[in-house]
């Protein structure tokens, strides 16, 4: 089993998200933030409860469950909690640690700061969600 | 107790070993006894009680208030919260010792005066450890775990390592090696007249820079992380080390706060050249330097415990703990003292615990003791019954005065237990995540909580069929949450419950 993560700052660079960004910015966005980890079967993101957070995974695999209904699957580089962050509603659904996780911790309040000084995490995060968003509107033919 | 001289717990086979005799290893020791657990060996590589606190802070004064005069009576279940200092006893004589040894020329206790207060609990409280024990490595057997030590093996099923943040952390930073580390530095006088380049930018870096202010020429604080100002107004630091902040804010006095990534850091004969790179601004800086202080914060000294499996974070410093301070990768390894800020709760609002300090890893360590006297040992605590009408005014009561809910914001929680057939009962303190997370039948949680805002809210959390519902109490200009309309508006959402 993988006991620890790599170095936050290289984690960084190697995800889709902060691929922009110069190594003192990666380097000002891992001592900004935290890293958290959880055990198997912990929760991270809890549904209807408010003050969440923005996370980022950076090693593990976690599940999304509506209602104790499993919907999708994350892994590393896969971010959740952003759309409670940005509407301000507590999270519609539970993030689940699958095996131990390790996510990046952005507190709600540091979100908007964070994406304004850095529009290229923005300019990423929108790409990302644009592609779910044309997924989940896909017609079945 | 043995005969005079004789050294407590032998090698051999305990319930449970606890690592380490600072604040954290005390309390959980105390606690461990006083829950049931009667085979319980405390050992320690030092020869006394007081772990971190026998040497730092390096300038010798702590940023935590302990107020010798309070509302409350000295000793009181309310008076810890006017004391951020002392340990948890059970009983009055052991309670609220750090403002026995103050001098009261702060309201901030002198290292001298907490390591007294420790010692003091040690004493009172009976708390014996084995000193000059050194832990060496561990191993897991079938049944739990077999310590090493310089005295010999321990064969336990639990243990629970109280190791203090207590080796000096340096992170990659080609030539930082050639500069003494925070806990290497020396009386402020030998910066006299010198310039002082400091790495970091936390607690340390500022207590150090705030040491040199008047004797160093030019000072300047240097790490990636920009200070958050507003974080900054909520921390303990604000109480006496702010003074190079403002002064870098005022500008022209010496004192200088840079974000930027530091590259690298050559030695040369008249001192040191320090390349740096701006975080928040573009562009490179080169600094000319006397003296460079590694200000860069410690690690705890897990030593073969992530070979075992223990996972880790914040680049290994700190071992990864559940709510309930137990390893999230190797059950029956759990953890007291100051590493337990590695647990970080719901984070409500990004708002973190408070158990990087005494006054929140305190309520952490007599709950870790509490959880495993449970859920290994089988001791279970008596839970006190309650009468229906009792219980808003409980929680009210709670919300305005419990000290675990102050301490630990929107972390500790009091959890009241609604049974059909048991009736119902006062769980006692929780973790909230534990609370929120595990579904126990119906019950109902109260916690002290900071909005989106920065007011401090009080909240309730009830658990009814099932589901899990979350309500913000409206905040009071004197947080007089145990007014009748608090008590109302909590009886009437708990009044699904009650029926």
């Amino acid at each position: 089993m993988e006991a620890q993560s790599a170095n936050v700052v290289e984690t960084l660079a190697s995800l889709s998200l902060f691929g922009d960004l110069s190594y003192p910015e990666l380097e000002a966005v891992a001592h900004t933030f935290e890293e958290e980890a959880f055990a198997q079967g912990q929760r991270v993101l809890r549904q209807d409860v408010s003050g969440g957070s923005f996370y980022v995974i950076l090693s593990g695999e976690a599940r999304v469950v509506i209602d104790g209904e499993e919907r999708a699957a994350l892994t590393r580089g896969d971010f959740f909690g952003e759309i409670s962050v940005l509407t301000d509603t507590a999270p519609a659904a539970d993030v689940v640690a699958s095996t131990v996780l390790w996510c990046l911790v952005v507190p709600a309040h540091d979100l908007k700061p964070l994406l304004l000084s850095r529009p290229s995490i923005a300019y990423r995060m929108l790409q990302i969600e644009a592609r779910r968003l044309r997924r989940a509107n896909t017609w079945e033919r | 107790m043995g005969a005079v001289g004789e050294r407590p717990f032998p090698p051999g086979d305990y319930d449970v070993v606890v690592v380490g005799s600072g604040p954290g290893g005390l309390q959980v020791a105390y606690s461990l006894a006083r829950a049931g657990v009667d085979r319980c060996a405390a050992i320690s590589r030092d020869d006394r009680p007081g772990g971190m606190f026998r040497r730092f802070p390096v300038y010798q004064r702590l940023i935590s208030w302990t107020k010798p005069d309070a509302p409350v009576p000295r000793g009181s279940r309310e008076y810890e919260w006017y004391d951020h200092n002392s340990l948890l006893g059970d009983v009055e004589s052991h309670q609220a010792l750090t403002p026995l040894f103050m001098d009261r020329e702060f309201d901030l206790p002198a290292r001298a005066e907490m390591e007294a207060a420790l010692a003091e609990f040690a004493a009172r409280g009976d708390v014996q450890v084995r000193y000059g024990c050194e832990w060496e490595s561990t191993r897991i057997v079938d049944d739990g775990f077999v310590l090493a030590t310089s005295d010999g093996e321990y064969r336990c099923r639990v243990c629970v390592f109280a190791l203090g943040m207590t080796e000096a952390w340096r992170p990659p930073i080609p030539g930082l090696d050639a500069a003494p580390h925070y806990a290497d530095t020396g009386s402020p006088k030998q910066y006299e007249g010198k310039r002082v380049f400091i790495v970091g930018k936390r607690n340390s870096a500022f207590e150090v820079a705030q040491g040199l202010l008047p004797w160093a020429k030019t000072l300047v604080l240097a790490s990636p992380r920009p200070v958050d100002t507003a974080v900054l107004a909520f921390s303990p630091l604000r109480l006496r080390y702010l003074q190079p902040f403002d002064e870098h804010i005022r500008g022209g006095s010496g004192s200088h706060v840079v974000d930027a990534s530091i590259e690298r850091v050559e030695r040369h004969d008249g001192g040191y050249r320090i390349r740096t790179r701006g975080t928040t601004w573009t562009g490179e800086l080169t600094f000319e330097a006397d003296e460079v202080i590694a200000a860069t914060g410690f690690r705890a000294p897990l030593r073969d415990l992530p070979a075992l499996g223990v996972a880790t974070v914040n680049d290994g410093r700190l071992p990864a703990q559940t709510p309930y301070w137990e390893s999230v990768s190797v059950p029956g390894i759990f953890f007291a003292g100051n590493v337990t800020q590695a647990s970080s709760g719901l984070r409500k609002h990004g708002v973190s615990p408070s158990s990087g300090s005494v006054h929140g890893f305190r309520y952490n360590a007599r709950l870790v003791a509490q959880r495993i006297a449970e859920t290994v040992f089988g001791k279970r605590r008596e839970r006190r019954p309650l009468e229906r009408d009792d219980v808003a005014g409980l929680l009210a009561g709670e919300l305005a005065r419990a000290p675990e809910l102050w301490s630990q914001k929107a972390h500790l929680a009091r959890v009241v237990a609604f049974d059909p057939a048991a009736g119902i009962h006062d769980e006692g303190i929780v973790p909230l995540a534990q609370f929120v997370d595990h579904d126990d039948g119906d019950a109902c949680a109260v916690a002290v909580e900071y909005d989106a805002g920065g007011a401090i809210v009080p909240a309730l959390y009830v658990r009814h069929q099932g589901r899990l519902s979350e309500h913000i109490l409206p905040p009071h200009p004197l947080h007089a949450f145990d007014g009748d309309d608090y008590r109302e508006e909590l009886a009437a959402r708990l009044n699904g419950l009650l029926v």
